[in-house]
């Protein structure tokens, strides 16, 4: 291994970054090595088309995996793929992975899922790793103290042909966050309160570590969750160190070191984590007792207000620049300044995406709807992030706590998160929706996002209005 | 990938703060399995109107912007989803250099895979060259002289010399990274030795 990038203590991020430099050039451009690389139908069709048209192979086949989840449908999957790109692009995936010899999860595996969902749950995301996929959500794999950050197609070709990246070093960010969070508060209201106070650029150039108590106390989902949603903070990647909560989860699953390897791993990945008086280039801090259940307002997932709020006045913002985008936000959402966030009427709910679709998210917003039904007024859906996923959901009766109360239990994919399959919104709906993004037509042309957690969704979904899940717990 | 030396030309307007690339290129349009194609469906949603006419206002709508080859637009520009079908978009309408205050950083990173050069001005700057853009005079970028031009004023920016080094001789990265075939196999030999489930349980 190469030489240390600091002298003296290194944070997380530094010790995985030295641990992958092959080379270093005299502007600090490195190239990296790759141990993990996630591949999807989108992302990845001019990649495998630019290995073929260079004659070139994919150099480890073995450290690939190919998941399809942006276009599958959720529903009547027997019947296949309806739209001829969607199914085009699906077929190429099938096509190109037996071509080079990577392994694929497709609709029929049901290991089959959202592939940030996939990775960890197989046991192939693990601490210390360096992992990419052509998707910037990649960030989720950062939770077990991996170096998980997404790239481009030019860099999935590059990946796919020499398992290495051209990369600089990013910042070092810290976030801490101290205390126990209170009721109905949960790591996505946790993740939107970072997003709030740093922006969606606060963290461009950085990776973060997220530390302190009320993040250490987090089981790995929750930890998903938040470095999940690291890039609507702007940063490439998101990071916890690992700990034995991240080692019991890998422990076991079917790409995990087992044996001798197991012991040899751990070792390793009980050196990862900061060491003590490692300097950080940016540090933030916020206590969990001053987050309440948050929603976004606006088209930008830095939008963020406690639910209790009211839609902000431009009016009041100085700066020139961002009261246009204010306005232009309220206007896109159909909102008023000054009108009450419970007061807002929603048509459809949607629970899934890689933020939230793990087994604890559907377990939470179960909780939630236990015994009622949703509004007359709302459609609501629950995707689940991956086929292993609802399985356990099923095996767990939380299926019937959905279906009783009027929502739809779909197959696993990206669904209504961007809408590439059928599952959109329509112009003017409005979805509360825990998903990662509320840009504009991100849901569908016109259609109007408010982000929040699983709880809050399924809230929303019994009131058919923005809700303070608070007031919905005994 | 095109080398990028200099450019003179039309630079369009975009006063709009953290466009993200679900504005640049819509998903329905990232079902292609091409990286051409996609200019006439760039901005779509602020481009077009529902039945596919031109929105009049739409600065790339008005001569002289159909035909330009500059953006000048507002700070954290490409954030949001990875896609490069965002920087292929831009490519194919014709766009080879875009100058804000900030980029994202993997929208930042995919220009320089498709020889799209992003300048990175402070604000006031920025501000400058949007009131040039808008008064329809051209804007001449020199990538060697790493400065930006309005015809009286001139302005300079930084770059990474490897970035700039495979921009302007238009570079293929992979055939750089291959040459460096036995530095990789020397980091999985010791990979195999101190870390083998790295490389075993996939």
């Amino acid at each position: 291994m190469i030489n240390k990038s600091v002298t003296g203590p290194r944070t997380l991020f530094q010790k995985i970054w030295d641990d992958h430099v092959i080379e270093r050039s005299d502007d600090g451009t490195c190239l990296i090595y790759i141990d993990r690389h996630l591949v999807h139908e989108v992302t990845s069709p001019q990649a495998f088309e630019g290995l073929r048209i260079a004659g070139r192979k994919v150099r480890r086949t073995d450290a690939t995996l190919a998941v399809m989840d942006h276009n599958v449908p959720t529903i009547h999957r027997d019947k296949g793929i309806t739209e001829a790109d969607s199914r085009l692009q699906i077929e190429t995936l099938e096509k190109n992975c037996k071509e080079f010899g990577v392994t694929l999860f497709n609709m029929k595996d049901k290991r089959q899922g959202i592939v940030h969902v996939v990775g960890p749950e197989q046991g192939m995301t693990q601490p210390g790793m360096t992992i990419v996929c052509g998707d910037s959500h990649t960030s989720t794999h950062g939770a077990f103290g991996a170096l998980a950050f997404g790239i481009g197609t030019s860099e999935v070709e590059h990946v796919l042909a020499t398992q290495t990246l051209i990369q600089k070093p990013a910042k070092n960010m810290l976030i801490k966050i101290d205390g126990q969070v209170g009721p109905g508060v949960t790591a996505k209201d946790m993740m939107l309160a970072v997003i709030g106070k740093i922006g969606t650029a606060g963290g461009t150039g950085h990776v973060i570590e997220f530390a302190g108590s009320a993040v250490r106390a987090l089981s790995m989902e929750g930890r998903m969750t938040m470095c999940n949603m690291s890039i609507e903070a702007g940063a490439r990647a998101g990071l916890v160190a690992p700990d034995n909560t991240t080692f019991n989860y890998i422990k076991g699953r079917p790409m995990a070191p087992a044996g001798e390897h197991w012991d040899k791993a751990v070792a390793y990945w009980r050196t990862l984590p900061s060491d003590p008086g490692a300097t950080y280039d940016t540090e933030i801090l916020l206590k969990a007792e001053d987050i309440p259940p948050l929603v976004t307002w606006g088209t930008s997932p830095q939008d963020v207000l406690p639910i209790t709020a009211k839609v902000p006045d431009p009016a009041t913002e100085q700066d020139s620049a961002k009261r246009a985008a204010m306005e232009r936000a309220l206007e896109y959402m159909g909102l008023t300044p000054g009108q009450n966030l419970e007061d807002v009427s929603i048509d459809k709910v949607f629970i899934g995406s890689c933020t939230n679709a793990r087994i604890e998210d559907l377990r939470a917003a179960a909780a939630i709807i236990k015994g009622h039904k949703i509004a007359s007024h709302v459609q609501a859906m629950i995707v689940p992030g991956s086929g292993l996923v609802k399985e356990q959901a099923e095996q767990e009766g939380l299926d019937k706590i959905f279906l009783d109360a009027g929502f739809e239990w779909r197959d696993a994919g990206c669904s209504m998160c961007l809408g590439m399959n059928s599952d959109r919104l329509k112009p003017g709906e409005r979805c509360a929706s825990t998903s990662n993004r509320n840009f504009e037509g991100r849901q569908g042309r016109g259609g109007r996002t408010h982000l929040l957690s699983p709880a809050m969704a399924a809230a929303a979904a019994i009131t058919g209005k923005l809700t303070d899940v608070r007031k919905m717990q005994s | 990938m095109k080398p990028f030396t200099k450019l003179k030309a039309v630079a369009a307007p975009l006063p709009l703060i953290n466009v993200d690339t679900d504005m640049i290129i819509p998903k329905q349009f990232l079902t292609t399995i091409e990286r051409t194609g996609l200019g006439k469906n760039l901005f779509n949603d602020i481009r077009y109107q529902e039945d596919g006419q031109d929105k009049p206002d739409f600065v790339l709508n008005r001569a002289p912007y159909r035909a330009a080859e500059i953006l000048v637009t507002g700070e954290n520009f490409g954030c949001g989803s990875s896609r490069e079908h965002a920087p292929w978009a831009l490519l194919d309408f014709g766009i080879r250099c875009i100058i804000a205050a900030s980029f994202a950083d993997i929208f930042y990173n995919n220009c320089f895979k498709n020889g799209i050069l992003p300048v990175v001005l402070p604000q006031a700057e920025v501000d400058t060259l949007m009131k040039t853009a808008a008064a329809e005079q051209m804007i001449e970028v020199d990538l060697a002289a790493q400065s930006v031009s309005d015809g009286t004023r001139n302005f300079s920016f930084e770059i990474g010399e490897f970035r700039k080094h495979c921009l302007m001789n238009g570079l293929d990265d992979i055939g750089l990274t291959l040459e460096k075939e036995k530095a990789i196999t020397a980091h999985e030999q010791s990979l195999m030795a101190d870390q083998p489930w790295v490389l075993k349980s996939a």
